[in-house]
C-alpha cells in the first residue's frame, strides 16, 4: 500500500536555512545539508528546497546545496524557487534534484511545464501554486510570494497544468501561510478532486491534527510543513505516528 | 579491481545514482564505479546499470542515438552474462513493448508490456509516487537482508506487466499488483528507485555489487 508521504520544507537563502532548525546535536542549525542528514535519518519520505531568494548568485549557491545534498542523502529530493524554464530544470536535475517546481513562470506561461514534462518526464515536474480565497468556495492564484492576484482561478489552474503534464501539485493557501492554523481545507480537496496526479498540501500546519486533516479531509496525497519541524515542535516520528494512529498509512520503518 | 559502469545516455539524473553506488562500494569492497557513455567501457564493465527517467519511447530514442553503447550492452549481458541492473525506465526497457505515447519495442529480454497504471480504487493518483511497501515473491542474492514489507521509493506512471511470472520477483499493491522487481539469469531491475530508499535500497545496491550470477 502506498504510504502518506511527509515532506519537510527548507526555505533557502544564500545557502542557509531561513530561521535555522532547531535539532538537538545539529552542529550548525543554519546548513541546509546539515538539516537535510538529520530529516533523512528521522524518517522524512522526502525533502523539499524552496530557494526564496531566486537571484543568480543565490542560484549558483543553490546547485551547490543540491550537489551535496544528493551526496549525502538517498531520498527523493524537489528543488523550487526562481525556476523558469527547461534549462534551469534539467542544471536542477543534474545537480542532484529528483522534483523540479515551477511557480510563477508556470503561471507567466503553462506550456513551460509542457515543454519541461516532455523533455523529462512528468515524474519530475511539479507545479507549485499559491492560491487565496476571493470569495467562499473561489480561490485565486497569486504570485511573487502573494503579493500580486493573477485574476486566474485556481482550480482551473490546477487541471490545466496537469493536463500539460505537470506530475505533482504543491498547493500552498497563502491565507493559511505561517497562520499555524491548519490547512485551507476546502481548497486542498477542491484542488485534489479536480485533478488526478497527487496534491501536496502546504501552509498553515500547527498542529499533528491538521496533518491528518490535509489527507482526510482534504484528500491530499502528501504534507508539506516547516516550522513545526524546525523549530522542534513536533518530530517526523511524532507525526507519523498521529498519523498512523488516525488510520493514514505512513511508513514507520 | 572491478568495475561497474553507470550508464549515461542523457537521461534524468545520475549524480545521486552514481554517489549512492560509490558509497556502497566503498564500504564493501564493490570496486570502481564510472559514469559513462563510451561502449568500450561497457565492454570492459564487470556490472552494468542502466538507469532511466522519462518516457519510455525517449529513453529507447536517446539510448539508441548513443552509436554502438546498446549493441555493447547487449553483448556484455546476453553473451559475457554481466550482471545487469536497470532502474525504472531502465528495468522497464527489459520489456517485448512499451505503451508510453506509442508503442515502441523493448529489448525483450524479459517478456511483457509496460502498459499504464489503472488502479482498479476509484480515486487512486497517477504516478504511483512514493513509498509502498514490496511484497517478495522469490529470493534472489540481489534482495539479500530485504524482506516483505520493507519500503521503497516509486514514481512511475506505466508498470511492467510481466508475461511470466516466474520472472517477477516482486511486486507492490497500488489498487491492484505493480510489479517492483523482476529478474532472470544475470539480470536483474527494480521499478523502484534504490538510490532514492535509504537503507532497503542501498542493501539492494550493496548487493548487486557483489552479486555473481
Amino acid at each position: 500500500m502506498l504510504k502518506t508521504r511527509i515532506i519537510p520544507c527548507l526555505d533557502v537563502a544564500d545557502g542557509r536555512v531561513v530561521k535555522g532548525v532547531n535539532f538537538v546535536g545539529l552542529i550548525d542549525a543554519g546548513d541546509p545539508v546539515e538539516a537535510a542528514k538529520a530529516y533523512d535519518a528521522a524518517g522524512a519520505d522526502e525533502l523539499c528546497f524552496l530557494d526564496i531568494m531566486a537571484t543568480e548568485d543565490n542560484r549558483a549557491t543553490m546547485f551547490d546545496l543540491v550537489t551535496r545534498t544528493a551526496e549525502q542523502c538517498f531520498m527523493p529530493l524537489t528543488v523550487g524557487g526562481g525556476v523558469r524554464t527547461p534549462e534551469d530544470v534539467r542544471k536542477l536535475l543534474l545537480a542532484g534534484a529528483d522534483k523540479v517546481s515551477f511557480n510563477s513562470a508556470a503561471v507567466a506561461r503553462p506550456d513551460v511545464v509542457a515543454e519541461a514534462a516532455d523533455r523529462f518526464g512528468s515524474q519530475c515536474i511539479v507545479v507549485a501554486i499559491d492560491a487565496k480565497t476571493v470569495a467562499p468556495g473561489r480561490w485565486e492564484i497569486f504570485t511573487h510570494g502573494g503579493r500580486r492576484a493573477t485574476g486566474i482561478d485556481a482550480v482551473d489552474f490546477a487541471r490545466s497544468v496537469a493536463a500539460k503534464g505537470a506530475g505533482e501539485i504543491l498547493l500552498t493557501s497563502m491565507d493559511r501561510d505561517g497562520t499555524k492554523q491548519g490547512f485551507n481545507i476546502p481548497l486542498t480537496r477542491a484542488i485534489a478532486d479536480a485533478v488526478d496526479i497527487p496534491v501536496i498540501a502546504s501552509g498553515g500546519v500547527g498542529t499533528l491534527d491538521h496533518l491528518v486533516e490535509g489527507i482526510t479531509e482534504g484528500h491530499a496525497s502528501a504534507v508539506l510543513a516547516a516550522s513545526i519541524f524546525h523549530f522542534g515542535t513536533y518530530t517526523i516520528g511524532q507525526a507519523k505516528a498521529h498519523m498512523a494512529a488516525a488510520g493514514i498509512p505512513v511508513r514507520l520503518s | 579491481m572491478s568495475l561497474t559502469v553507470l550508464v549515461d545516455y542523457d537521461s534524468g539524473n545520475l549524480h545521486s545514482a552514481e554517489k549512492a553506488f560509490q558509497r556502497m562500494a566503498s564500504e564493501g569492497e564493490g570496486g570502481n564505479i564510472l559514469v559513462t557513455s563510451r561502449p568500450e567501457d561497457v565492454a570492459r564493465a564487470d556490472r552494468i546499470v542502466l538507469p532511466g527517467d522519462g518516457a519510455f519511447p525517449a529513453c529507447r530514442a536517446a539510448l539508441g542515438s548513443y552509436g554502438g553503447l546498446f549493441e555493447a550492452i547487449e553483448d556484455a549481458v546476453l553473451r559475457k552474462g554481466r550482471p545487469f541492473l536497470g532502474i525504472c525506465v531502465g528495468m522497464q526497457m527489459l520489456a517485448s513493448r512499451g505503451h508510453e505515447y506509442r508503442l515502441t519495442e523493448g529489448f525483450g529480454w524479459i517478456a511483457g508490456d509496460v502498459e499504464r497504471i489503472t488502479p482498479a480504487t476509484p480515486g487512486m493518483k497517477v504516478p504511483h509516487m512514493g513509498w509502498n511497501d514490496l511484497v517478495i515473491e522469490r529470493p534472489h542474492p540481489v534482495l539479500a537482508g530485504l524482506k516483505t514489507g520493507d519500503h521503497a521509493y516509486f514514481v512511475h506512471s506505466y508498470h511492467f506487466r510481466v508475461a511470466d511470472p516466474s520472472q517477477r520477483l516482486a511486486w507492490c499493491d497500488y489498487g491492484g499488483e505493480i510489479t517492483a522487481i523482476v529478474g532472470r539469469d544475470n539480470i536483474i531491475g527494480t521499478q523502484f528507485h534504490p538510490e532514492k530508499s535509504q537503507a532497503a535500497g542501498l542493501r539492494l545496491i550493496a548487493n548487486f555489487l557483489q552479486w555473481k550470477p
